[in-house]
């Protein structure tokens, strides 16, 4: 008998029945010879089988919509093929520049953070949203001319969300200035005209934060914030409504 | 992109598996399983060569780690109406069920980094060297790791029913 020492870890490989045979033998009769490790181990084997068997079924559940891989697929595929021209910039703050507006309210708000960034989308929502005349400054049809501009000044790639699904078209987009730098907003509308803003920028803090709603004077929005990038989509429809439609441009803009 | 389908999808139940027991939610789970599916299929160039299954569980899992500290962030939300599970417990008749949904509360108390170690090496059949890289530590922590997760789940389960009406966490939606 000039074997190696049994050690924690071998025993936990037992139960987990990655040993070698012969290790796995050696254990064994070390087992036999020491009825109290084996107790132990035995009720290590039997919490494994209970683990196993109690979350096995999660396992054998359909997988529900969302989680068709060949969805999920074939939609950054839609996307990505047509759509450098959705590849959007963000650029530095350049006032009076091809119409940038500073956002004064913003000015005044506290931090960086979420709460800042749903504010100045509200902002601009209330500025640009009712502009019946040149509420863009570049329009969805020069789209390329939209990337190019934005990409220029481009730190961070930015998405243009495809919102056609639910019923909102790209009206186009501009620049806009915010106390926090430069940000983008991209504008929708329906076919009764109802507008939807989406601002974005990148984040100083809450740099990752989850979807939170807001709502202010009758905008409402819901903002959050993924890899450095913040997003926050305003419109007057209820916020039940906007919700779905945040919740997918948030699922888009994740896939690059 | 072929290849990347055959790969992905038969892990996918595995990844809902893993989630559900981490996060303790179906709907925050499956939430989470779409973004490492989104995540994934986006970097599916970045991937080193070979089994998919560690790079898999450690997208899911960094993004379960940051779903926990946003959580604890905003306060615990994990208000449980403990006397409903108990009534769904009390009408699951079968003994078996019962074993299964009492070993998963006591999980449930677990610390999540050592309920994390235990479900991917005990259930998900990673080895612990994947474990390790799954979970961003060296193994020897990965052993110490599933050494204390045992040994707690072990005293757990025998803390036998006064264990069951003390604890203020209970799962939910886990079956």
């Amino acid at each position: 008998m000039n074997h190696r020492p049994i050690t924690e870890d071998d025993l936990h490989a037992f139960v987990d029945r990655v040993l070698e045979p012969e290790r796995r033998a050696e254990v064994a009769s070390y087992l036999e010879a020491h009825s109290d490790v084996a107790e132990r181990v035995a009720s290590y084997a039997s919490q494994r089988d209970l683990l196993r068997g109690a979350l096995a079924p999660i396992a054998d559940e359909p997988l529900p919509p969302q989680l068709n891989l060949s969805r999920i697929i074939g939609n950054r595929r839609q996307r990505v093929a047509p759509a450098w021209w959705a590849v959007a910039a963000l650029l530095l703050v350049s006032i009076g520049g091809l119409g940038g507006w500073v956002v004064r309210g913003a000015l005044q708000t506290s931090g960086a953070g979420l709460t800042a960034l749903a504010q100045e989308a509200a902002y601009t929502y209330g500025v640009y949203a009712p502009d019946r005349v040149r509420p863009v400054e570049i329009r969805a049809t020069d789209s390329a001319q939209l990337v190019q501009w934005i990409s220029n000044r481009l730190h961070q790639p930015v998405k243009v969300p495809d919102l056609t699904a639910s019923g909102y078209r790209l009206m186009g987009g501009r620049l806009v200035a915010t106390s926090h730098g430069p940000a983008v907003m991209f504008m929708y509308d329906d076919d009764q005209g109802a507008r939807l803003v989406m601002l974005t920028r990148p984040m100083l803090t809450d740099q990752s934060a989850p979807m939170a709603p807001h709502s202010d004077d009758g905008v409402s929005g819901f903002a959050w914030a993924d890899d450095g990038l913040g997003y926050s989509l305003v419109g007057q429809a209820a916020p039940d409504s906007l919700k779905p439609i945040a919740n997918e441009a948030r699922r888009q803009m994740r896939i690059l | 992109m072929n290849d990347m389908l055959l790969l992905i999808e038969p892990l996918i139940p595995a990844l809902r598996r893993y989630a559900r027991a981490l996060v303790r939610n179906s709907a925050t789970a499956d939430d989470l399983v779409q973004d490492c599916l989104e995540r994934a299929v986006s970097r599916w160039h970045q991937r080193r060569e070979g089994d998919p299954r560690p790079w898999l569980f450690t997208i899911l899992h960094n993004l379960a780690v940051s779903q926990f500290r946003q959580s604890a962030a905003r306060g615990p939300h994990v208000a449980l109406d403990a006397a409903d599970e108990r009534h769904v417990r009390q009408d699951a008749v079968q003994e078996s069920k019962l074993m299964y949904q009492d070993v998963l509360d006591r999980l449930a108390r677990l610390p999540e980094d050592q309920r994390a170690v235990l479900l991917l090496v005990a259930v998900e059949d990673l080895s612990y060297a994947e474990a390790a890289k799954v979970l961003g530590i060296p193994l020897g922590t990965v052993m110490s790791r599933l050494s204390r997760a045992r040994e707690r789940l072990q005293q757990e389960l025998e803390g036998g029913a006064n264990g069951a009406q003390k604890g203020p966490v209970q799962l939910r939606s886990v079956k």
